[in-house]
C-alpha cells in the first residue's frame, strides 16, 4: 500500500516536471518571437518593413545582407553613437558601483546618529520617479553649465538609491567580526572596506553591473534632454532619429537595432554566473 | 585632522557623504525648485499663486493622461506579479532541466532598449494586413485592425510590451526570494501531506512578502512614470485622441514642447503626490509600516 502510494507520487511529480517544461518552452518561444522577427527582418529590404510591418514571412528571394553592408560601410553616425553608448555605460557602471558600494557599506556596517532618517530617505528616493525632478534638474544643469555634457548624465546618479539599498542588504549578512579582525590588524576603516569587504562583494557587483548596465545602455529620456550635438548622441537617441517625419531609414534602423542588443547581452553573459547568487544574497529580507 | 578622518566616529559619515550631497543637490533642490516653479508663469517671469494647479483641475487632457497612467499601472500589477511569481515557483524545482537556460532567455527582452522593443512592437501591430497581429487574427477569420488607433487595442499593445520586457526580470526577483527560503520547510510540509498548492499558500507566499512588496513598489513607480513605451508605439508624443498620453508624456509636452515650465512643474508635483499616495497605501495594506514600528 505504502509502496504503491510512493510510486504514484513519483509519477505525479514526473508529470509536473513535464508540464512545467512544456509551459516554459512555450513561454520561451513567445518571448523569443519578437527578437526572431527582428532578426529575419534585418535581411529584408527596409521598405518592406515600412509597408508590411513585422511578420513571420521568410521569402529567401527578397532577403539579402544589404542592411548589414549599410551598417558597416554606409555613410552614417551609427558607430559614433555605438561607441558613445559603450563609453557612457562603462563610466556609469563603474562610478555607480564604486560610489554606491561605499555608501551601502556605511549604512550596513555602522550605527550612527541620523542613520534611520537617512535610510528612510534612501527608501523614499527609491520610489520617486526621476521624471518628477526632470525639468527643474534640467534647469539646474544649464545653470551649472553642464548641458551637452556627459557629466550631467552620470553625476546625479552615482549615489544610486536602489543600488545603495541592494548593497546594504547584501552587506548586512557579513559578520561584524570580520571588521573587528581588520581593526585588530591595524587597518583603517577605509582599508577594511577596500581590502576586506570589496573582494567578497563580487556577486553583488555582478548583479548590480547587469542592472545598472542595462539601465545606462537603454537610458533615453534624461540624455534626450541633456545631449545637444549629434556627435554626442547615444545609441538609443541616434536610433530614434532614424524614424522621423522626413524620411524613415528602416534599413539602418533594423540592422542597427539588432546589433545594439549584442554588447549588453555580452555583459549579461559575462556576469550571469554570479547574477542569481548576487541577487539572492542581496534580496529583500523580512 | 587626519586622525579625525580615520576615526571610527567620523568614518560612517564619510561613507554616506556622497549620498547626502546627491540628495541635497540632485533631489531636494530640484524638488524645491519644482514647487517654486509650479507657482510661477516662467515665460512671463511672474508669480501666479495656485493658477497652474487650478488650471490643471479643469484640464481634461491632463485627466486623460492620469487615467491612462493609472490604468497602465494597474494592468502591469495584475499581470507582472502573480504570473512571474508562479513561474518562479515552478522554475525553483531542482528536477527541472534547463532552468538556467530558460532564465537567460526570459531575461533577454529586458536587455533590448525600449527604443528597440517599442519599435518591434509598433511594427508587429502595424496596420497592414501582413503585420504579425493582423495575420494572427486573420487566421481566425477576422479582418485587419488598426491596432494603434483604438484605446483598448492600444492598452493591449502597451501591456503586452510591458509583459514581454519585464516578466523575466520579475521572475528573477522572485527566484532570488524563493532561494532564501529553507528547503527544510517544504520537506516538513510534504511529509505532513501538504499539497504543492498548500505549500505555496502557506510557505512561499508569506515568506516571499518582502520581495513582493519590493516588486510592487518598483512596479508602481515604473507604471506611473511610463512614457517611452507609448512614445515608441506612436513614433512620438502624439497619439490619436491622446489614447497613449501618460502623465510624464503630458509633463514633457507642456515643459519641453510648449515651454510652459511652470505648468509642467505642477504636473510633476501632482505626479509626485500620486506616487507617494499609492505607495503609502500599498505599504499600509501590506502591513510594512507595522513591522517598522516593532
Amino acid at each position: 500500500m505504502g509502496h504503491k502510494g510512493m510510486k504514484s507520487k513519483n509519477q505525479k511529480s514526473k508529470m509536473e516536471i513535464w508540464l512545467s517544461t512544456i509551459l516554459f518552452v512555450i513561454l520561451a518561444i513567445l518571448i523569443l518571437l519578437p527578437i526572431w522577427l527582428l532578426f529575419i527582418a534585418s535581411f529584408k529590404p527596409g521598405g518592406d518593413l515600412l509597408q508590411y510591418g513585422l511578420n513571420l514571412e521568410l521569402n529567401i528571394d527578397r532577403m539579402s545582407l544589404d542592411n548589414f553592408v549599410l551598417l558597416f560601410k554606409g555613410q552614417h553616425e551609427y558607430w559614433t553613437w555605438f561607441f558613445n553608448s559603450i563609453f557612457l555605460t562603462a563610466v556609469t557602471v563603474i562610478s555607480t558601483l564604486a560610489v554606491s558600494a561605499f555608501v551601502g557599506y556605511g549604512f550596513a556596517a555602522y550605527d550612527f546618529k541620523g542613520k534611520n532618517i537617512l535610510f528612510i530617505i534612501v527608501l523614499l528616493i527609491l520610489s520617486i520617479p526621476l521624471e518628477v525632478v526632470m525639468l527643474p534638474l534640467y534647469k539646474q544643469m544649464s545653470v551649472m553649465k553642464l548641458m551637452d555634457n556627459y557629466i550631467a548624465i552620470v553625476l546625479p546618479f552615482m549615489a544610486h538609491a536602489s543600488t545603495i539599498f541592494f548593497f546594504r542588504q547584501y552587506l548586512l549578512g557579513i559578520p561584524k567580526s570580520l571588521m573587528e579582525a581588520g581593526r585588530i590588524d591595524g587597518a583603517t576603516e577605509y582599508g577594511i572596506f577596500l581590502k576586506l569587504i570589496v573582494p567578497i562583494m563580487k556577486p553583488a557587483f555582478s548583479a548590480m553591473a547587469i542592472l545598472n548596465g542595462m539601465n545606462a545602455w537603454n537610458n533615453y529620456l534624461w540624455p534626450l534632454l541633456v545631449v545637444r550635438s549629434s556627435d554626442k548622441y547615444t545609441l538609443t537617441l541616434g536610433l530614434n532619429t532614424l524614424i522621423n517625419p522626413y524620411g524613415d531609414n528602416y534599413s539602418l534602423l533594423i540592422s542597427g537595432s539588432l546589433f545594439s542588443i549584442i554588447p549588453i547581452f555580452l555583459l549579461f553573459i559575462c556576469f550571469q554566473k554570479y547574477f542569481i547568487e548576487g541577487m539572492t544574497a542581496g534580496a529583500v529580507k523580512g | 585632522m587626519k586622525k579625525l578622518f580615520y576615526s571610527q566616529k567620523l568614518a560612517p559619515y564619510v561613507f554616506i557623504f556622497p549620498f547626502v550631497i546627491t540628495v541635497l543637490v540632485f533631489w531636494i533642490a530640484p524638488i524645491g525648485n519644482g514647487v517654486l516653479l509650479s507657482f510661477q508663469d516662467v515665460l512671463k517671469d511672474r508669480w501666479v499663486g495656485f493658477d497652474n494647479y487650478s488650471r490643471l483641475l479643469t484640464d481634461k487632457i491632463f485627466f486623460k493622461a492620469v487615467w491612462n497612467s493609472i490604468k497602465y499601472m494597474v494592468g502591469t500589477l495584475i499581470l507582472l506579479i502573480p504570473f512571474p511569481m508562479l513561474f518562479a515557483t515552478l522554475l525553483n524545482n531542482k528536477m527541472l532541466k534547463g532552468a538556467g537556460f530558460f532564465k537567460s532567455i526570459y531575461f533577454l527582452p529586458a536587455l533590448t532598449s525600449v527604443v528597440v522593443g517599442g519599435t518591434i512592437f509598433r511594427l508587429m501591430f502595424g496596420e497592414s494586413s501582413f503585420s504579425l497581429f493582423n495575420q494572427v487574427i486573420g487566421f481566425f477569420g477576422k479582418s485587419p485592425i488598426k491596432w494603434l488607433k483604438g484605446a483598448n487595442t492600444t492598452y493591449f499593445a502597451l501591456l503586452l510590451l510591458a509583459c514581454w520586457r519585464w516578466t523575466g526580470v520579475n521572475i528573477l526577483y522572485f527566484l532570488a526570494g524563493l532561494q532564501n527560503i529553507s528547503t527544510d520547510l517544504y520537506e516538513a510540509a510534504s511529509i505532513d501531506g501538504a499539497s504543492k498548492w498548500q505549500q505555496f499558500r502557506k510557505i512561499s507566499l508569506p515568506l516571499l512578502k518582502p520581495t513582493t512588496v519590493y516588486v510592487l513598489t518598483i512596479s508602481i513607480y515604473a507604471g506611473l512614470s511610463m512614457f517611452l513605451e507609448s512614445t515608441m508605439l506612436f513614433k512620438g508624443n502624439n497619439s490619436p485622441n491622446n489614447i497613449g498620453l501618460t502623465i510624464v508624456g503630458y509633463l514633457y509636452r507642456q515643459g519641453v514642447e510648449k515651454r510652459a515650465m511652470g505648468y509642467a512643474c505642477a504636473v510633476g508635483i501632482i505626479l509626485l503626490i500620486i506616487v507617494m499616495m499609492v505607495n503609502v497605501l500599498q505599504l499600509k495594506l501590506t502591513g510594512t509600516f507595522k513591522k517598522e514600528e516593532k
